[in-house]
Order: structure tokens, then C-alpha cells, then sequence
């Protein structure tokens, strides 16, 4: 046994202990020293010629940041950035589900030309492609619409800008300003804005974040809120406004989203999560040019491919999944009925109903798949399908009994409900723990049916239905 | 361990010294001291506020915390809860 | 090995070791946040990169390599950081990487428009190695703000090169790549200006070190470790400590540390 390392530390405790207590200005000294040294040669090899006043952005940022305007330009900038996503992502969703729903014909074709056995048929064309080809055809248009706009935002600085109006919010709620900056990168992909909590170095606030994460829509379900919008309050306003009128029922939803992030960030701050705000610094760079071509690439194979690529690999078999449940008979109603008509109280206890809660809980792996299992179970086809209009869209949820709570609370529950497969996992690793995706999936879930509740009972209460 | 910041009381005074969340927007004050110790005093030096910098109020958020500072020529953002801790004088116009 | 080390120095030092260079030379990549250091890093490493964590962290590792005159380059881009003496994650990475990675070469990559906060991280980084190249990114935005950088002087006081950049229209990265390769090679030296403190620390610092060296031998840099000691870093004293009880249990100190 070597000794000598051991009488060296305590040796090395002894000087740094007599030392610090004796100068507790050590440390002090230290950073000082660099500083005044940095300082010194900067003086010594920049030269100011003349005092350019580049002050454009300090009046962007006065405007940007200001009580009067900061916030509504906020919104109008939110609304202007969903407002383009759901206009641009029309017409490019309708070719594409066109194209995979016409290849669907052929793979049908092609599986009768080989005498397959119709269950084969059935799992692999009507389950797997038709939930491939939605998602496809739902999700790519969107993602490549926003995602870009998202990262134009962020290149030329304003997010941080963001953060900046917000904090205060946060600090009131025990919880970090830098949150504003993973919840708006949640609206991609809440396992992206998860990913994204890395930015909060405080564990406690990052942890806060995480759990609360999942209440900023992301695109998966974006398509369900826009469509359940356009339905019930789209048809409020004259066609050529109606998705301007989506639009702001959509804005309001994160609206509330926010509202329930702060809540229950509040509420963890002060119970689970308990503890002061740690420091918060965060800088405001200068605007810079935006760099559109690697913003592009950036957005589009970084985050836009990269999604898709994850929501294909759940999709597929969670399609197989659901149409077997939906084929599969135990007397003569299929698993998936049972199921349904199980949960049916409980479902219209929150001013839904069976299918719908059968429909988020099959839709665990991908949130861009929930509305179309729910209209698959009410067409009792046994497959999903694609509705070839809104209206028509209309019509069956009217028919299975659906009036505005019913579409004010679906929306709801898709916002505050517990997370995807995807985002769960991604909890796992980044808290390395289970605890805390099983608390995530229990608050959440908490929440959502909180509200619907509340909102059901009230309305009722109040006769509005 | 010594996580807990202490804090010297410290009441605003006639040499025009401030605590800097105090400093009005667009004035320029030269750090005096810091009040607090141990992490957070830490993090406010890391960050370039060292006794005898110059620091500038830029922008106050809407809800009138946090505020801007220009500290060694980046615009950060800071929590009243930190600047109450930092002492700064005031500079006048035309001094720089 | 049979190391169950979980405290933060050692296991990511330990694991450090363990990267997978395949004979690449290690360069590692500093600087403050905004400042274009991952536009500098893609316009070295083009598609050739991949993200991954860092050791136990969830700190993101981001590696990539690019070839330059037959020789092959591994680069490591740190978080950013102001500092590196603080107790964030990001700087802790960053500095460790820096003191026990052994890249062969340290890029700090600054901002030319606010120069003084960005040397204050240049020279904590030429405390801990002496194999640095200053990048003086974001020139064209210097300019316009009316400020002219006299290069020649800023390399002469730091005793580094200093190559100034701007990382976005790819200008400079030719005269980049040259300098590392010929700093690798041997045929760039470097005399980094070392920062003297007040006398009462440099005499602790002094006999700290003469302990430190027999502890630690002579692979790693005492000075700035018995800096850090004196500035209360817990997370250094824990990596002190584990490699004492390493190296105390017989056998398997020598081959960590070979």
C-alpha cells in the first residue's frame, strides 16, 4: 500500500482550508484578475474608429420587448406563424394523401392478384399502409411548413426575446425563463422540447419543464386541433375567414396550454418539486442575418425528417395494432367495441365518450393517429379512412352525438393528455430515472380529465348544451 | 456548502450609488460591490460584474422583471433577485 | 475494470479516454454562446458529424471529422460557456474535456465585436493547455460597427495564433485549417501568455502544486488544478480524491493514468 497520496491530499485539504478561511477572497481574486487582464488587452488591440451607431436593433428590441407591444405582437407573430402552416399545409396534404391513397388501390390489387389471405390484406394494407399514408400525408406538410418558420425565428434571435418577455411569468411559478424557450420547441415535438430542457441547468427547474412539456401541442397534434377547430368554429365564420377563425381557436388553445403550464408549475414548485428559482441569466444576442439555406436544411432534415421518421416507425405497427383489435371479434362484437362501450361512463362523465377515450389510449405511440382511429371506430369499416371533406367529417361526429363541449373538450383532452410513446421515452433518458415518465403520464392525464370534467359538469350545470 | 447567499443590508445613498436593478434604462453605472456571497456572488462575477466595470441598463421586459444589461458588451438578462445584490454608481453624461 | 466511480470528474475522464479517436487528432472546440462556433463547425466538418451525450451527462457531445492534406482530424464541439470556472454542467464538460481530454489542439472561438468578454475565456483556457488557436470570428460585424482589431498585437500578447473568421461566408477557414495542421506537425509553437495572480495565491498555489505532483505526476496541468483547489471546486477536489483511491488500491491506477 502507497501512502504517500493520501498524506499529499490531506496535506492539500489542510493548506486550502487555512487558506480560504483566512482569505475568503481567493476565489474573488481569481476571476477578477482575468477580467481586468481581458479587459486590459482588448484595450490594448481594438480600436474604435468611429462610433457607428448601429441602433436599428435596440429599437427593434425596444418594440419587441415593450409593455404596450411585446405581447400582442407575440400573438399576432404566433397566429401569423399557424395561420401560414395551416394555409400552406392544405393543398400539399390533399396531393399527397391522393397519391399514397391512390397506391393503396394498387397495393390492394396487387395482394388480390396473389390470392393473399384477406386478414393479410387486411393488417398490412388497411391497418399499416392506411395509418402510414395518414400520418404521411397529415403530418409531412405541416412539420415542413412550421418547422423551418420556427427555426427562421430562431436564427435571427427573437426567441430569446421571447423568454425575455416571459420570465417573469415563470419566476412566479418557481420555474425557469429559459422554459419558454423548450415550450416553443415543443410546438415541433414535445420529445424534441424535452430534449431541448438541456438549456436549464438548475435540476429542479429542468425537471419542471420536462413534466410540463407535454402541454404545448405539438404537431402530431396540431392537425386534430385544427380539424376539430375548422368543424366547430371555423363554420361560425363566412368560408374565406374560416381558417383565420381556426386559426384563433387554435392560438387560444396554446393560449391555455401556457395557463395550465405556469399552474401547474406553480403547483410542483410548490409541493413535489420544491425550491427557490436558482439564477437565471440569459443573453439577448444581436440580430443577425438569417441564414435561409441552412436554416432549410437545418429544419428539414434535422427536425422535420427526423420526426416524421419516428412517427412512421410507431405508426405502422400501432395501424396493425388497431386493426386487429378492430377485427377481432369476442362474441360478435370486435375487442375494440368492448373496450369502448367499457370506458363509455367514464368518457361521458368528461363530456366525451367511449370510442373517443379508446381512441387516445390507442393512440399512446402517435398523437396524429388518434382522429383517425376515432373515425374509423364510428364508421365501424374496421380500418381507418380518410375522410374526403371536412364536412363530411361533420356530419359523423354529429351523428355519433357530438355538439360543441364534445368538440371544445376533445380538444382539450388532446392538449393536456398524457404524452406519446415517443415523448415518454424520451423522459426515461433524460431524467435516466422511471419515476418521472410515470409521474408525467399521472399529472397530465390528471389535468386533462380535471378540466373536461369541470367544463362538462358546468355547462351542463348551466344548461348550455 | 455554501449554498445559502448572505446578504448585507445596504441602503441607497447621496454618492449616487444604486443597487442596479435601480439604475434607470439607458444610464451606464460602474460596479461598486457585491453584496452577496458564496454561489450566487460567483455567478454575478463569472458573468464580468466585477467591482469597477460599467455596466448599462438596455431594456426592461414587460412585466418589469427581468432586466437587460449590456455587461462587457453582450445584453444579458437579469432577475431583480440577483441585482439587488450588486452596488453600482451612477455615471453622469459625458463622462464615460 | 471494476470502477464504479459515479462522481462527475473521474468517470467522465475515465470514459474520455475511452473515445474513439481511430488515430484521428483531437481537436476540441471552445467559446462563448452566439458566437458562430457551430457555424464554424459545420463549415469544417460539412455532413461528417453526429451528436450523441456525454458521458452520464445530458449535456449534448457533438463530434466531427474532416481531413485536411492526408491527415484526418476528430473535432469535439464544447458548450458554450462565458467561463469556465463556474458550476454549470456545460462549463464543467467543457473544462474537463479540455484539462483530462487531451485534445491536441483547443480552438477558442470569440466574438471580435465584444472581444474583452470573449478573452476572458480565451485566457482560462490557456490556463489549463497550452496548445490553443484564437479565432476571431464575426470580423465583417466588427467592421460595421466601426472596430478594427489589431491581430498581429492580440497573437503577440497572447502568444497563440489568432486567425481571424467569419465563420458564415466560410472566409478564413483555409488560413484555419493550415494553422492547425501546422501546429499539429510541430511546426507552429506556441508561448501562451500565463496570468500572474497576487502574491499570496501564487505561494499557495506553489505549495499545493508540490503536493499535487505527487499525487498526480506530471501528466496533468498542477498549476490550474491547484488553482481550482484554491477557488473551492468541488467537483475538481472529488476527481483529487477518486484518483487517490485509485491509485492507492494497487494495480489499475498506473494503467488508467499511462
Amino acid at each position: 500500500m502507497n501512502n504517500t497520496p493520501q498524506k499529499s491530499y490531506n496535506k492539500i485539504e489542510k493548506l486550502v482550508n487555512d487558506k480560504i478561511n483566512n482569505n475568503p477572497s481567493f476565489g474573488d481574486n481569481i476571476v477578477t484578475s482575468i477580467y481586468q487582464k481581458a479587459e486590459k488587452i482588448a484595450k490594448d488591440v481594438v480600436t474604435v474608429n468611429d462610433e457607428k451607431k448601429v441602433d436599428w436593433d435596440k429599437k427593434v428590441d425596444k418594440i419587441l420587448t415593450s409593455k404596450i407591444t411585446g405581447y400582442p405582437i407575440m400573438l399576432i407573430l404566433l397566429g401569423v406563424v399557424f395561420w401560414i402552416t395551416i394555409q400552406g399545409a392544405n393543398y400539399p396534404s390533399e396531393v399527397l394523401a391522393s397519391i399514397l391513397f391512390g397506391i393503396e388501390g394498387e397495393l390492394t390489387e396487387f395482394f388480390i392478384s396473389l390470392n393473399a389471405p384477406k386478414w393479410l390484406h387486411g393488417l398490412l394494407v388497411l391497418g399499416m399502409y392506411r395509418t402510414l399514408a395518414w400520418v404521411v400525408s397529415v403530418m409531412l406538410p405541416p412539420m415542413a411548413i412550421f418547422f423551418p418558420l420556427f427555426t427562421l425565428m430562431e436564427d435571427l434571435g427573437y426567441l430569446p426575446r421571447v423568454a425575455f418577455n416571459l420570465d417573469n411569468l415563470f419566476r412566479k411559478a418557481g420555474a425557469h425563463g429559459k422554459q419558454a424557450l423548450t415550450m416553443s420547441m415543443g410546438f415541433g415535438c414535445n420529445a424534441a422540447g424535452i430534449v431541448a430542457c438541456r438549456i436549464i441547468d438548475s435540476p429542479r427547474e429542468r425537471l419542471i419543464a420536462i413534466i410540463t412539456n407535454n402541454y404545448v401541442p405539438c404537431n402530431g397534434r396540431f392537425p386534430t386541433l385544427i380539424a376539430i377547430s375548422m368543424i366547430f368554429m371555423g363554420s361560425l365564420a363566412a368560408s374565406h375567414f374560416s381558417s383565420v377563425f381556426a386559426s384563433l381557436s387554435v392560438v387560444s388553445m396554446i393560449l391555455i396550454g401556457i395557463l395550465v403550464t405556469l399552474l401547474v408549475s406553480k403547483f410542483l414548485s410548490k409541493t413535489f418539486l420544491k425550491g427557490v428559482p436558482s439564477s437565471f441569466t440569459l443573453e439577448l444576442p444581436p440580430y443577425r442575418k438569417p441564414q435561409v439555406g441552412r436554416i432549410l436544411i437545418r429544419s428539414l432534415i434535422d427536425r422535420t425528417l427526423f420526426v416524421l421518421g419516428r412517427a412512421v416507425m410507431v405508426a405502422a405497427p400501432a395501424g396493425a395494432i388497431t386493426w386487429l383489435v378492430a377485427n377481432i371479434t369476442i362474441g360478435d362484437v370486435s375487442i375494440l367495441n368492448h373496450a369502448a362501450s367499457f370506458l363509455d361512463p367514464l368518457g361521458k362523465l368528461l363530456g366525451l365518450d367511449g370510442f373517443i377515450l379508446m381512441a387516445f389510449i390507442l393512440g399512446l405511440p402517435a398523437n396524429e393517429i388518434v382522429l383517425p382511429i376515432l373515425i374509423m371506430s364510428y364508421m365501424s369499416q374496421g380500418a381507418m379512412l380518410e375522410l374526403d371533406s371536412l364536412t363530411a367529417l361533420k356530419n359523423l361526429l354529429i351523428n355519433n352525438g357530438w355538439t360543441w363541449v364534445t368538440g371544445l373538450n376533445f380538444m382539450l383532452f388532446s392538449l393536456l393528455h398524457f404524452p406519446c410513446g415517443t415523448t415518454l421515452l424520451t423522459i426515461r433518458k433524460e431524467t435516466n430515472s422511471l419515476k418521472w415518465p410515470f409521474f408525467t403520464f399521472l399529472i397530465t392525464t390528471a389535468t386533462a380529465v380535471l378540466v373536461t370534467f369541470i367544463i362538462n359538469i358546468t355547462t351542463n350545470l348551466l344548461g348550455l348544451v | 456548502m455554501e449554498l445559502v447567499s448572505k446578504s448585507i443590508p445596504f441602503v441607497e445613498n447621496e454618492k449616487k450609488e444604486v443597487l442596479l436593478h435601480n439604475l434607470p434604462v439607458g444610464k451606464k453605472g460602474r460596479v461598486r460591490k457585491l453584496l452577496n456571497s458564496g454561489q450566487k456572488r460567483r455567478r454575478l462575477l463569472d458573468l464580468g460584474l466585477i467591482p469597477n466595470s460599467i455596466v448599462k441598463t438596455e431594456l426592461i421586459s414587460p412585466l418589469g422583471n427581468p432586466i437587460a444589461y449590456n455587461i462587457r458588451g453582450s445584453v444579458i438578462a437579469l432577475r431583480k433577485e440577483e441585482t439587488r445584490n450588486v452596488v453600482v454608481e451612477i455615471i453622469d453624461k459625458g463622462e464615460s | 475494470m471494476g470502477l464504479t466511480n459515479q462522481s462527475t470528474g473521474l468517470s467522465l475522464l475515465k470514459q474520455k479516454f475511452d473515445i474513439e479517436t481511430d488515430n484521428k487528432t483531437v481537436i476540441a472546440l471552445a467559446g462563448n454562446p452566439n458566437t458562430g462556433k457551430s457555424t464554424l463547425f459545420n463549415a469544417l466538418t460539412g455532413l461528417n458529424q453526429h451528436t450523441g451525450n456525454w458521458p452520464g451527462k445530458t449535456v449534448t457531445n457533438a463530434k466531427g471529422t474532416f481531413k485536411y492534406k492526408g491527415k484526418e482530424f476528430l473535432i469535439v464541439d464544447l458548450p458554450g460557456t462565458y467561463s469556465l470556472l463556474a458550476n454549470s454542467t456545460d462549463e464543467e464538460v467543457a473544462r474537463d474535456f479540455i484539462c483530462f481530454g487531451n485534445p491536441e489542439i483547443t480552438i477558442v472561438i470569440t466574438d471580435s465585436t465584444c472581444l474583452e468578454r470573449n478573452l476572458n475565456l480565451v485566457l482560462q483556457v490557456m490556463e489549463i493547455t497550452d496548445k490553443v488557436i484564437v479565432c476571431l470570428n464575426l470580423m465583417d460585424e466588427a467592421k460595421r460597427k466601426g472596430l478594427e482589431i489589431d491581430v498581429k498585437k492580440l497573437e503577440e500578447k497572447l502568444g497563440v495564433p489568432v486567425i481571424p473568421t467569419i465563420a458564415r461566408e466560410e472566409k478564413g477557414i483555409g488560413r484555419l485549417l493550415e494553422t492547425i495542421y501546422k501546429m499539429t506537425n510541430g511546426e507552429i509553437k506556441t508561448n501562451p501568455f500565463k496570468l500572474k495572480y497576487n502574491e499570496q495565491i501564487e505561494s499557495t498555489v506553489k505549495e499545493i502544486e508540490k503536493e499535487l505532483v505527487k499525487i498526480l505526476g506530471s501528466q496533468f496541468n498542477t498549476r490550474w488544478l491547484a488553482l481550482r483547489l484554491i477557488d473551492g471546486d468541488k467537483a475538481i477536489i472529488n476527481s483529487i480524491k477518486d484518483i487517490i483511491t485509485i491509485k492507492s488500491s494497487k494495480g489499475i491506477g498506473g494503467k488508467l493514468y499511462e
